[in-house]
């Protein structure tokens, strides 16, 4: 092998590289990175801040919730429903998110997130339609600034972006809150909804729920990450890890990033941390992927019942509030109840109206060979 | 029938490239309605790879056409939350193969939202897509991608084979209250026609052929990249005596049964032309539904001449797989003539 001439580098002089033009990181990452622990308010010194009105609240839309959540399920073992995907024990997220909001801002909700769409205000019947098994969302998105329930995960958080975004364009003061599931952090538009909010600073806060599972996968097989509300750091966005079984703690958090959002601060992720009690739908068997001792575990950290710690502790619940509420939650099943036991007006030549704005000429025939099928099938 | 749209006027007429058409018609949209956004990548201060934004963020600022992230899903996801807020978003995907990332977007929301929402919710979305062959691009740089869209309801799915039209139909797609996914003919980006820009030409609103050519033996039937060739190959038909007429789609969703299939009545012979490939391809659809409705008008079976059923071939050898003159008019030739002797 040829040695190297040292004389030669002595004649050149040391070796000295070009230093690369400068860098610096685009963000901090310190104030970004979320906790180390899910937040908590609910038994900790901090309850003692808490606005007793608000916990009174937050308390009877839970009582509500947990009622609305049995009475949808009980309807898919009557027929009534084609499929329910329940939120017990994640009433907390999905009530802390509703009332977060102001009326002029806008809720992107999930599948398993109707019970957030009534707290906001909505009719259950509407909010249950595509469940029940119509064809249709079941409400005007514009009317309680809802966006039309998704099911394909993940895939309503790039529309939460834009529409705030368009908010902001037009001067408007509008938050959108994206509510998305822990499996749904590993879909591509959980990654590129994210990205977008951050490069633009869109006023929109994205809340996942992280139930455990992904109908039978839990979190591990999703994600490597410390937690998913470490995920925002990479975007450039704050983190924040929040008990999703504290009301309290779940409604703070979401003001925080709320307020971040419309003061001109950008988009936040957080991470509710919380469990699906119930299995993934009512089609599904939850004892094929886990045993009932976690279950049972998640049951004791329940949202209703550390709630109700506080409010009794500090002699806030008595029995008229309690009682209220639960005849709150009674009304609300029994005119789910009744009103879902009628059946749903349908007309199966509805089904070519909304297609284009203008029906097309083949859609124009189709309709009519339908309607001649109804027609025949009717004696006429 | 329809016929082609007039872009002369009173005062002068100079040449124009497709491309400065579309460039006209999104700068003439965003001038007329302050809702119209453009987005996308590099559309910003590059003016897009094809130049077909040149100038427009100059013109109308970083908000009204936006450079994105280089992700298809993202824009047209937040074009989706953007047009739900009233704006009315085109979004440029770079190439055809470049859009296929956006298609869930495309497919579960852009295309049934106003289904879903008992027409609520309508999406004004533009999706404008280079597509097809024949500029020595690169794999993932030539795809004729439009077989999938005109398989979703809810889409409407047109492409300008002229100047004229890139300008009217781009205008009619920005316009429309349904989503367009507008198929732009890279090759034909650089095709030059007269046209006075003091008065750019209108078009039919989406939804009508044009007959390019009329003729009396058969009709070829058309869209896109393959009009220029089809017209090439009418003309080099007339030497075997045969009078080719030439209808252009423009519009493959909707489709204009009333003109093709007035023109096959007439001829009483077809031939679909387009380079996507044959096997589940556009021309499949187009011959069925003509026997469907002018079999008693036909003097042989409805051919096509398609792109083969291959993953399009590199610039090298990309000759050989597009539909040209000499493949079209072997078609012809094989369109049972010998009936007429």
């Amino acid at each position: 092998m040829k040695k190297h001439s040292t004389t030669a580098v002595a004649e050149r002089g040391a070796y000295r590289p070009t230093p690369p033009p400068a860098w610096k990181p685009r963000t901090d990452p310190a104030p970004l990175l979320p906790d180390a622990e899910p937040y908590r308010v609910l038994g900790t010194p901090a309850a003692a801040e808490a606005d007793p009105e608000l916990l009174l609240r937050l308390h009877r839309e839970l009582v509500r919730g947990r009622r609305y959540n049995a009475q949808a399920t009980a309807l898919t073992k009557q027929g009534r429903l084609a499929v329910y995907p329940s939120s017990t024990g994640q009433e907390a997220c999905q009530v802390a998110a509703a009332l977060v909001l102001e009326e002029r801002d806008w809720l992107f909700p999930s599948y398993r997130d109707t019970l957030a769409a009534v707290v906001r205000g909505l009719d259950p019947v509407q909010a249950l339609s595509l469940l029940r098994g119509d064809w249709h969302t079941g409400y005007d998105p514009r009317e309680h600034r809802i966006a039309p329930l998704c099911t394909p995960l993940a895939t309503q958080l790039p529309h939460a972006v834009g529409l705030a975004h368009a908010a902001r364009l037009k001067g408007d003061d509008v938050v959108a809150l994206a509510l998305v599931g822990d499996g749904g952090t590993s879909e591509g538009d959980f990654h590129e909804a994210l990205n977008f909010a951050a490069v633009w600073q869109v006023p929109v806060v994205f809340l996942v729920q992280n139930n455990g599972f992904a109908i039978s996968v839990p979190l591990a097989k999703q994600t490597a990450a410390p937690s998913l509300a470490h995920k925002a750091v990479g975007y450039g966005m704050p983190g924040r890890l929040v008990d999703g079984n504290d009301a309290a703690a779940v409604h703070q958090v979401l003001s925080e990033a709320t307020r971040r959002a419309r003061s001109g601060g950008g988009p936040t992720l957080v991470e509710a941390v919380t469990y699906r009690v119930e299995a993934h739908t009512n089609a599904d068997d939850a004892t094929r992927y886990r045993g009932d001792g976690e279950v049972d575990a998640w049951r004791a950290h329940d949202p209703i019942t550390l709630l109700e710690g506080e409010l009794t502790g500090r002699g806030l619940l008595d029995d008229d509030r309690a009682r209220s509420a639960r005849d709150a939650a009674e009304e609300l099943a029994a005119g789910l109840r009744a009103r879902m036991n009628e059946d749903a007006p349908l007309d199966p030549m509805d089904l070519f109206t909304h297609v284009y704005a203008e029906q097309t000429t083949q859609l124009r025939e189709q309709a009519a060979q339908l309607r001649a099928e109804l027609d025949a099938e009717a004696g006429r | 029938m329809t016929t082609v749209a007039e872009s002369g006027g009173k005062s002068a007429t100079k040449p124009a490239t497709m491309a400065q058409a579309l460039q006209r018609a999104l700068r003439d949209a965003m001038a007329d309605d302050p809702t119209v956004h453009v987005m996308g990548e590099d559309v910003g201060t590059l003016g897009g790879v094809f130049r077909i934004t040149d100038g427009l963020t100059k013109e109308f600022g970083e908000d009204r056409c936006t450079d994105t992230p280089l992700a298809e899903a993202g824009i047209l996801g937040t074009a989706v939350g953007m047009a739900m807020y009233g704006l009315r978003p085109v979004v440029e995907m770079q190439f055809d193969a470049f859009a296929y990332p956006a298609f869930e977007q495309l497919i579960s929301h852009v295309s049934r939202m106003r289904n879903r929402t008992k027409g609520a919710m309508p999406l004004p979305i533009t999706i404008r897509v280079p597509y097809g062959g024949g500029i020595g691009g690169v794999e993932h740089h030539s795809d004729s991608s439009e077989a999938y869209y005109m398989a979703t309801p809810g889409l409407h799915v047109v492409t300008p084979a002229t100047v004229g039209d890139a300008y009217g139909l781009l205008r009619a797609a920005i316009a429309s209250d349904d989503p367009v996914v507008f198929l732009e003919p890279k090759r034909l980006y650089w095709s030059k026609d007269s046209w006075n820009p003091d008065a750019p030409p209108s078009v039919d609103p989406i939804g009508r052929a044009a007959v390019r050519r009329a003729g009396r033996s058969a009709t070829l039937i058309t869209y896109g990249p393959s009009v220029p060739v089809c017209m090439e190959a009418a003309e080099a038909a007339q030497a075997e005596g045969w009078d080719l007429e030439v209808v252009d789609l423009r519009s493959l969703v909707p489709f204009d049964d009333e003109t093709v299939c007035a023109s096959v009545r007439r001829t009483g012979r077809a031939v679909v032309v387009h380079e996507s490939g044959g096997f589940g391809g556009p021309g499949g659809e187009i011959a069925a539904r003509v026997t469907e409705r002018c079999f008693h008008h036909l003097e042989a079976p409805v051919l096509r001449v398609a792109g083969f059923d291959i993953p399009y071939p590199p610039p090298m050898l990309e000759r050989h797989h597009l539909p040209g003159v000499d493949r079209i008019l072997d078609a012809v030739a094989r369109l049972q003539w010998e009936a007429e002797s």
